[in-house]
């Protein structure tokens, strides 16, 4: 893989996306109800794949490295993570929901690369334009 | 200070941190599976020191929760063919759930 050479305003956007990013996670966890399944992190962890997935399809992303950044790495990296769910995972399997822990564990698996994959699908159809052509 | 903007701090330094690691990979995308795996072990960590609401949202929530990304994994995951994707999510999987088991585990003092 190529690299761009690592540039501070990129570095600054990727802050203040993921830190936007983290407050919605943040909200919506906070505005759930309480489940034994963590349904909360969950759905932020595939819809944000299917996001991250489907992000090339604005024009803009695949013309602005800087926008790229903010909304990719930033945006959605700081709203879906693999660290609440590892802890959720690890938290249900030592209170005795193993069961729950490893169907959590394989539905967020499932699920989040299903939507990745979806969303790089629907993100490489052809334009219109481009079928034409 | 309030909870959203302890979580806005700890994200702010932990989103630019993945992006700067994540250079590292190539083929393998050993930066992503290095800041998935320490950021988990963190999380576990400070799960078993019953920290604050406040020192929860700073370190946990925002810090480790935007240090590590479920997005960038799954697509990473989906874009690498057959037996290297697979290989990748199984990797991911067992390291992060792992380390998050080990730091509890010495947060609670038993290692």
């Amino acid at each position: 893989m190529t690299h761009h050479p690592l540039r501070a305003v990129d570095v600054l956007l990727v802050a203040a996306g993921g830190a936007t990013g983290a407050v919605l996670r943040h909200l919506v966890d906070a505005g759930a109800p309480d489940s034994l399944l963590p349904w909360p992190t969950l759905a932020i962890n595939v819809v944000g794949a299917f996001a991250l997935g489907l992000l090339p399809v604005l024009a803009v992303v695949r013309r602005s490295r800087r926008v790229a950044a903010a909304l990719g790495p930033g945006l959605l990296g700081g709203f879906t993570t693999v660290s609440a769910w590892a802890g959720e995972t690890r938290h249900l399997a030592a209170e005795g929901h193993v069961g729950v822990a490893g169907a959590y564990l394989a539905l967020t698996l499932a699920a989040g690369l299903s939507a990745a994959a979806l969303g790089q699908h629907l993100a490489r159809r052809p334009e219109p334009e481009e079928a034409l052509g | 200070m309030s909870t959203v903007l302890l979580v806005a701090l700890g994200a702010a330094v932990g989103a630019p941190l993945r992006y700067v690691v994540a250079r590292l990979d190539g083929y393998v995308p050993r930066g992503m599976l290095a800041v998935n795996t320490i950021g988990s072990g963190l999380f576990g960590l400070f799960a078993a020191l019953s920290l604050g609401e406040a020192a929860w949202a700073l370190l946990a929530t925002g810090f480790c929760g935007a240090f590590t990304s479920f997005s960038t994994f799954a697509v990473q995951a989906v874009e690498r063919p057959g037996r290297a994707g697979a290989g990748y999510v199984v990797a991911t999987t067992v390291l992060a759930v792992g380390a998050c088991a080990l730091g509890w585990l010495v947060g609670a003092g038993l290692v």
